[in-house]
């Protein structure tokens, strides 16, 4: 690999509000996900690049950390606990593994049947995984980056107001060949983004690079 | 000569083997279990079985069936997952279940929901109240590193495989395994984020699931994968299934909350399209 392409920014992109979104990742890149706007929910999901039946476990990576909260350290893991994504810097602080994606059957039970043709993540993920040869057997709970969702000492747990502000960054590297999934969530009816989506940027470097 | 060095030897100790009780295994017909549930014809039981710590099993439900998990000494871990047995591409949906219902603790009257936002089964009674929906279960590497080996036929199987085994003896592949739930073994969450295992209700405690939509239901039984303690510690989980009514709208699951309400409502729309309410 030359000193050249260690150096090379590789993409930079921005997903507008409600948008899908997804890449490869090489072992030891980094993506960067900048919250533009503020308070906006990235619902993410990681697979191995090079087998895709090796894919993000929220509850590996609750059950590895002891923790449902990622942030700095977190690793994200498969469903046989093998690293896909490290968290090497996060000025947010806060990201949720439990909530998972809206979809518009879940939107039928959480708001009412009058949301069915809102925007959903799960339409998003079904879209932008099938150019990847993915369906809906490969979606499970996922990531929401910059989404805050507490449990209270009886268990009730909910979607709140975010943490997150324009700016704020959370940065990954990959811990292998990792395909990365994205919905920058359309949700409108929780404080996930603040009911009102904006677009985030993404920020891919390569190995060894200055960026 | 060993009686077994002929066919005929060798068929006659094989055949001899036949009537063998033991503690872990299933009662075939279910109705021969020994012990039906008070109120509980011995002739209604469909699944009567004790599983082994460190086993799994599987079995599909009809809709209606009650289906009964026991902790018989009080360290077993019954890690389970649900599909739609019409169209298993419709499977549990942990995220669903905690965030449409507001709770991320399992306890009766909680509903399991599918991805397609129905009920897949709902918990009707729980003397147990230890579960956990957010860890999931345990995997082979999980295993080899605590306890020296997790692979399926070894001394300390993982969930992961025994979960990857029952779904393929159902057509299901790996990636037809999302997170599971476990029972008879709590996680709590504190204030901060951090989990607290919070261990077994002790010897007898039992959870029933009442199934609503037909279901392939998987079944492994081994320690949770947050359980600290350096042996592998699983014991018999017992497990019964009885023909019984699914829920109605006069159930107290059905209004439980406006979510679940509206989950049931789905459900049985679902099902009157499909010919089977």
């Amino acid at each position: 690999m030359s000193t050249a392409y260690q150096s090379q920014l590789e993409l930079t992109f921005d997903v507008a509000a409600r948008a899908p979104f997804s890449t490869v990742l090489k072992r030891g890149s980094e993506l960067a996900i900048i919250d533009l706007g503020g308070n906006q929910a990235v619902d993410f999901l990681c697979y191995d690049a090079n087998d895709t039946a090796k894919r993000y476990s929220a509850a590996a990576t609750i059950a590895a950390q002891r923790t449902i909260f990622l942030t700095t350290g977190s690793v994200l893991r498969t469903q046989e606990g093998a690293p896909l994504l490290t968290v090497v810097a996060d000025t947010c602080g806060r990201h949720d593994t439990l909530g998972g994606a809206c979809s518009k059957e879940s939107n039928s039970l959480r708001y009412g049947q009058h949301t069915r043709f809102q925007h959903a993540c799960v339409e998003n993920f079904l879209s932008e995984g099938a150019k990847w040869g993915l369906g809906k057997r490969d979606l499970v709970s996922n990531v929401n980056w910059y989404m805050n969702v507490p449990v209270e000492a009886d268990g009730t747990l909910g979607i709140v107001d975010g943490i997150s502000a324009p700016g704020l960054e959370v940065r990954l590297r990959a811990e292998t060949d990792v395909l990365v999934l994205v919905s920058n969530c359309p949700q409108i009816n929780n404080p996930c983004n603040g009911f009102d989506p904006t677009p985030v940027r993404m920020v891919v470097t390569a190995p060894g690079s200055d960026e | 000569m060993s009686t077994t060095a002929t066919t005929y030897g060798a068929r006659d100790h094989a055949r001899a083997q036949a009537g063998t009780v033991v503690e872990t295994m299933p009662s075939i017909p279910a109705s021969t279990w020994a012990a039906p549930p008070p109120g509980v014809a011995a002739e209604a039981l469909t699944w009567a079985e004790t599983v082994a710590g460190g086993g799994y099993t599987h079995k599909v439900l009809a809709r209606g069936t009650r289906l009964r998990l026991t902790d018989v000494e009080g360290d077993a871990c019954a890690h389970v997952l649900l599909f739609n047995a019409d169209g298993p591409w419709e499977r549990l949906n942990v995220a669903d279940t905690v965030k449409v219902q507001w709770n991320a603790y399992l306890g009766e009257k909680v509903a399991l929901l599918s991805d397609q936002a129905r009920v897949l089964a709902t918990i009707v009674a729980d003397s147990s109240g230890r579960h956990d929906a957010l860890c999931g279960t345990s995997t082979v590497d999980g295993n080899t590193e605590r306890y020296g080996d997790g692979a399926p036929q070894g001394p300390s199987p993982a969930g992961l495989p025994l979960f990857t085994l029952a779904a393929a003896k159902n057509g299901l592949g790996p990636r037809d395994l999302p997170p599971s739930l476990s029972f008879f073994q709590g996680v709590r969450v504190q204030p901060e984020g951090a989990l607290e295992f919070t261990g077994s209700a002790g010897a007898g405690k039992s959870l029933d699931l009442r199934i609503e939509i037909p279901s392939i239901v998987l079944i492994a039984n081994v320690p949770h994968p947050v359980d600290p303690r350096p042996d592998y510690t699983v014991t018999n989980l017992e497990v019964l299934a009885w023909r019984d009514e699914p829920s109605t709208p006069d159930s107290p699951e059905w209004t439980h909350s406006p979510e679940a309400q509206r989950a049931f409502e789905n459900t049985a729309d679902y099902l009157t399209a499909r010919g089977i309410a």
